[in-house]
C-alpha cells in the first residue's frame, strides 16, 4: 500500500547533527499519523534516523538509496 | 442492567479498570527506566585516557553492564588499523593521517610524552606491575560485546575511511550515541 506523503523535507548536503534537527523541527509541525518524506546525503543519517525514531516514538516506514541520496518515509507517532 | 446496581459488581469493575490503568502506567514507566548500560564518549586519543576508558568498559562488563563506546575526533586514532595515507587524499587529510597516531600501539600520553618515550616507559612500567596491556583490554572489550561506534562526521572531517578502522565497528552520529546514552545509567566523556 502506498502511504500518502503529507510533507517533504530536503536535508541534502547537511551533516550530523543537522538532518535529525531539521526532521524534528518539521515533525513538530505535523499531526500524529502523518508521513514526511526526507532526503539526505549524509550516510550517518541512516543509523541516526533509526536511533532517533526509536527514542522519539516515530516510525521509519521505508528507506532507500539512489546515487548517494537517502530517502526516508517517517510516520509521526501518537 | 441489574449488575450496574449491584454494589459488589460495580466495585469489582471499578477496581479492574483501575488495575488495567495502573498496569499501562507501569509499562510506560518501565520503558523509560534506564538500562544497565554505560555509555562513553571517547574524545581523547591519549594513550592514558583510552586506557582508562577501556579499564572502565571491561569493569562495567564484569559488573553485568552493557557498554557503548562512541569514538569521536582524536579518539578515532585508537580504532585505526595503522597509518594510511592515500594518494587521492587532499593535502590536509594526508597531513592529518601523518600527524595522528595510527592505532592503539602508537598513541601518545597526555602528559610526560617526551617525544614518544613516555608511552614506551608507561608500557614497561605497566608490564612490570602486571597491569594488562592496552591491546589486551581492547580485545577483551570486543570479545565481551562492548558496542563500539565511530563518529561518521568527525571521520569525514579528519579524512578517516571506514576501512581505516578495525573490523566490527559500527558507524553513526549524535543521535545514535544519544540513543544509547539516554537509556544508560551512567555516561562518561573521556
Amino acid at each position: 500500500m502506498q502511504e500518502s506523503i503529507d510533507r517533504e523535507l530536503d536535508a541534502k548536503g547537511l551533516k550530523c547533527p543537522m538532518p535529525v534537527m531539521k526532521l524534528r523541527t518539521a515533525m513538530n509541525e505535523m499531526e500524529p499519523g502523518q508521513v514526511i518524506k526526507v532526503e539526505t546525503t549524509d550516510r550517518g543519517s541512516v543509523p541516526d534516523f533509526a536511533a532517533w525514531a526509536k527514542r522519539t516514538g516515530n516510525t521509519i516506514l521505508s528507506q532507500s538509496e539512489e546515487s548517494g541520496v537517502f530517502s526516508f518515509l517517517v510516520k509521526k507517532g501518537e | 442492567m441489574l449488575e450496574v446496581h449491584d454494589p459488589a459488581s460495580a466495585t469489582v469493575s471499578a477496581l479492574e479498570e483501575r488495575v488495567s490503568r495502573l498496569e499501562a502506567e507501569l509499562k510506560e514507566v518501565r520503558a523509560s527506566l534506564p538500562e544497565d548500560r554505560l555509555t562513553m564518549v571517547v574524545f581523547s586519543g591519549d594513550m592514558d585516557k583510552v586506557f582508562a576508558s577501556l579499564v572502565i568498559a571491561n569493569g562495567a562488563v564484569a559488573m553485568g553492564y552493557e557498554v557503548s563506546m562512541f569514538f569521536t575526533f582524536w579518539g578515532l586514532s585508537a580504532l585505526k588499523k595503522g597509518r594510511s595515507v592515500r594518494s587521492k587524499d587532499d593535502v590536509l587529510e594526508k597531513a592529518m593521517a601523518l600527524m595522528t597516531p595510527g592505532g592503539l600501539g602508537s598513541l601518545t600520553t597526555s602528559r610526560l610524552n617526551f617525544m614518544g618515550m613516555g608511552p614506551v616507559l608507561f608500557r614497561k612500567m605497566m608490564a612490570d606491575k602486571q597491569v594488562v596491556s592496552l591491546p589486551e583490554l581492547f580485545a577483551s572489550a570486543r570479545e565481551s560485546g562492548v558496542r563500539m561506534i565511530g563518529c561518521m562526521m568527525s571521520m569525514e572531517v579528519l579524512g578517516i575511511k571506514e576501512s581505516d578502522l578495525v573490523d566490527g565497528i559500527e558507524f553513526g552520529g549524535v543521535a545514535m550515541y544519544l540513543g544509547d546514552a539516554l537509556q544508560s545509567r551512567t555516561s562518561l566523556f573521556i
